[in-house]
């Protein structure tokens, strides 16, 4: 044994030191052609050849992919670009690699999570400041502080959601509530939640985070940091006030987490008529329609907190790669897909909100059933987009999930403390 | 020229045949030795690097702007207090459980099912040789997603535990700890002072003895569930191997069956065991796609294990130095849990106890060798 034992040895020290000399040799590869070139740096000048883009995009589904299919394409054809779309499997790790081999997709989706991550290592161009103006100044003012990092605008928003609060109308009127019922304050949603729970029905259920919660935080004043991510506002008296009358509804069996019933999320208790209120976006439009047709619901906004009206949105941008060798062309391309056309034709086909004011009005047109999301872009806040925050907001959703039985100081005090860290 | 004629000389002089060997050897194994290089080695130093560096993903980690960190990224994560600390310490904590519970379960219940399905009067053993052996054929993502139905608040295990007076537990939506459970149903529900304010990798050691939560239990009778096949057939593989004559003589020495299992059958398993036991540590210490498809590291970090964390360091957070170091703190456990149990497995000489008070059954037919052995 103790022979083969040396003998394993002596292989492993033989393969190792041939590797490393391999290792050695190719370490030229990389250096040669980097030096610095594009990254957050290079705002004014944009790489332009004739090759043709590669857009990436997380696809809800087919709906989705042919939508954006058809307007790259016809963006092609009026350009002479070439440019192919690719529905990812899984964007964050396709993203990585592409960005990892230097052959990133030249335009991509990218959320306000992924952000902070790729523009500090530098695989994005920060083009926002060079979109024309008309259109940037379009952009709802939210929505551009969303996507800049370290004071750089880096991406066009493609979209734009935000919370409100969802009612399964027939069990509005089976516990014999009225249109002037519609809860205005917490204390209403208090009431009209207890009076929906009877039997299986719970009267308001929501996914137990904090993409969810955080709405009340923002209706009581706070969020865990400021609008610019430059203080961190965690454990405010606010926030330790929104917990506490969920925590409240909790205990009082009035409300219920999605995962507590047995659901995936708020829209599938709601879909199966475990919730007769959830608190969901915008997206929930599209699989009530596919997947529970025959649930009757009315989209109303959120009760006011203590600081008036507040809510979450959510957004995602259109990321351009510094290593992209056609950067001229993808801006092209990003301008048309977030043009009011372009946007709308997203909307019909996808349900998602403009991410520029002026479609608004056509916008709700086309849904006034939904006018209570985009109304809320008045008054919605971003969630923190700072580097590494994932990790931190996992941890956050699990301990809001035992919300139940959990003191919200101590929760949002370890909060506190790790968001801290991120500033440093 | 002439002092190479010579040493050609001399060579074929010396070992005339052995040298044609060595050179014919090297060439029928280059394609291997570059492959191996290229797609193992390479890259394993490669991340050994990126574990020491601050490279951020973007080109390569070779590259003129990537600088070397020393100990910063292992530092993060053993030290310091902060989140990456708490994350790595609680996926230890529940990869440990997953590793303790599930290596030892699915040993045992290969080996059982083995010698059952080995069992000659057995009628149908080929249905129950597959059947056994189906889960572990079957993808590990489906049997996962059925695993999701099955242990749904509202799923099929709960309906059955009501039917006996259970109220089952969420499975896979409570971070309670399953010893914490059964304390609490005594009335314990906060631990020992001493226990709570000290801890480990920022988990107090009140929360590394919690046991696996419910979710992770669930993730434990899956392995179990899908491994203990794979392993069965190892086992029988061994068991039809074995010759009839140890046993055969056994039995005219009236050793019960119990007896033969233990003092005949099992140690003669032992290289097998060794197998199974090694890919089991392996496998449950890089347990990943239960874990990416089932409950992406919840609820509240109780299923996240350090494989999951690493993938979701380096490809979700860009922090590729973290994930890197972590892959190679795991690749050291497994090969300190390995080394230990190839010593708890090593062949021992028998003691002398042993030989001066031979145990009560005498096994007769053992040739010499085995026996003084």
């Amino acid at each position: 044994m103790s022979r083969s034992l040396t003998r394993t040895v002596l292989m492993g020290a033989v393969a190792a030191s041939a590797a490393l000399a391999l290792a050695g040799c190719g370490s030229g590869f990389g250096s040669s052609n980097d030096t610095g070139n594009g990254g957050s740096g290079s705002t004014s000048k944009l790489t332009s050849s004739n090759d043709p883009l590669t857009v990436l995009i997380g696809s809800s589904g087919d709906a989705e992919t042919n939508a954006v299919k058809s307007a790259v394409a016809s963006w092609s054809s009026s350009s002479g670009t070439k440019a192919t779309v690719i529905p990812a499997n899984n964007l964050d790790q396709q993203l990585a690699q592409g960005f990892a081999a230097k052959k990133p997709a030249d335009v991509f989706y990218l959320s306000t999570g992924s952000l902070p991550g790729y523009a500090a290592n530098g695989s994005l161009l920060a083009y926002g400041d060079q979109l024309p103006s008309d259109l940037k100044n379009d952009f709802y003012p939210s929505l551009v502080k969303n996507f800049t990092y370290d004071g750089k605008f880096y991406c066009a928003p493609k979209d734009v959601s935000t919370l409100q609060l969802i009612i399964n109308t027939d069990k509005w009127k089976a516990a014999g509530l009225t249109d002037a019922d519609y809860p205005k304050t917490w204390d209403d949603l208090a009431t009209v939640a207890k009076k929906l729970t009877s039997g299986g029905t719970t009267g308001l259920v929501v996914s137990g985070q904090y993409e969810r919660l955080g709405a009340f935080m923002v209706q009581a004043g706070g969020n865990l940091t400021n609008a610019d991510n430059t203080k961190v506002t965690a454990d405010s008296a606010a926030n330790v006030k929104a917990l506490s009358y969920a925590q409240s509804l909790l205990k009082a069996g009035s409300m219920k987490f999605a995962a507590d019933v047995g659901a995936g999320w708020g829209g599938e208790a709601f879909g199966k008529g475990l919730g007769a209120m959830t608190i969901e976006g915008n997206w929930i439009s599209g699989s009530m329609q596919s997947d529970y047709p025959n649930v009757h619901y009315k989209v109303v906004p959120l009760p006011e907190g203590p600081k008036g009206k507040g809510t979450l949105q959510f957004t995602n941008c259109w990321g351009i790669a510094a290593d992209s060798p056609n950067q001229k062309a993808a801006l092209k391309l990003v301008e048309q897909l977030t043009s009011k056309e372009d946007q709308l034709q997203f909307s019909k086909a996808f349900g998602v909100m403009p991410s520029i004011q002026s479609a608004a009005s056509d916008w709700k047109q086309e849904f006034p059933e939904y006018t209570p999301f985009l109304d809320a872009t008045d008054y919605a806040e971003g969630v923190p987009t700072l580097k590494n925050v994932a990790p931190v907001i996992t941890d956050l959703d699990g301990k809001i999930a035992q919300l139940k039985t959990t003191d919200p100081k101590t929760i949002l005090d370890s909060a506190q403390s790790n968001l801290q860290a991120l500033l440093k | 020229m002439t002092t190479v004629a010579t040493r050609r000389t001399d060579g074929v002089r010396r070992g005339s045949i052995r040298k044609g060997e060595t050179a014919s050897s090297w060439l029928f194994t280059a394609p291997v030795l570059v492959l191996l290089g290229l797609f193992l080695v390479i890259p394993i130093l490669m991340a050994l690097w990126v574990s020491f560096s601050d490279w951020g993903g973007r080109g390569s980690p070779f590259s003129a702007g990537v600088n070397f960190v020393g100990l910063k990224n292992y530092e993060a994560i053993t030290s310091g207090g902060g989140l990456a600390e708490q994350n790595f310490g609680q996926s230890l904590r529940n990869n440990l459980w997953y590793v303790v519970l599930v290596v030892p379960i699915q040993t045992v219940v290969a080996l059982v099912l083995a010698s059952l399905v080995n069992n000659q009067r057995l009628k149908g053993r080929g249905f129950f040789r597959t059947a056994f052996y189906f889960p572990s054929v079957t993808s590990s993502v489906a049997i996962t997603v059925l695993w999701l139905f099955l242990f749904n608040t509202t799923g099929a295990i709960n309906k059955v535990l009501s039917w006996l007076g259970v109220h089952g537990p969420n499975w896979f939506n409570d971070p309670q700890g399953v010893l914490h459970a059964i304390l609490g149903a005594f009335g314990v529900t906060s631990g020992p002072g001493a226990l709570v304010s000290h801890g480990f990798l920022g988990v107090s050691w009140w929360d590394w003895l919690a046991g696996p939560s419910w979710a992770m239990s669930a993730l434990i009778l899956l392995a179990v569930f899908t491994t203990s096949g794979t392993f069965m057939l190892l086992f029988l593989a061994a068991l039809q191997n074995l010759s009839g004559d140890l046993q055969e003589a056994a039995m005219v020495d009236g050793a019960t069956s119990w007896e033969r299992f233990t003092r005949i059958t099992l140690p003669q398993l032992r290289p097998t065991l060794f197998t199974v036991i090694t890919l089991g540590l392996i496998g449950c210490w890089q347990v990943f796609d239960q874990v990416y498809v089932a409950t992406d590291g919840g609820p509240d970090g109780t299923t996240l294990t350090p494989a999951f964390l690493s993938y979701q360091a380096s490809l979700i957070n860009q922090d590729w130095g973290q994930g890197a170091a972590i892959a190679f703190i795991l690749f050291v456990i497994i090969i300190v849990f390995t080394l230990i149990q190839r010593w708890v497995l090593r062949e021992r000489a028998v003691s002398k106890r042993r030989r001066l008070n031979p145990p009560p059954v005498k096994v007769a037919g053992l040739p010499a060798g085995e026996a003084e052995r």
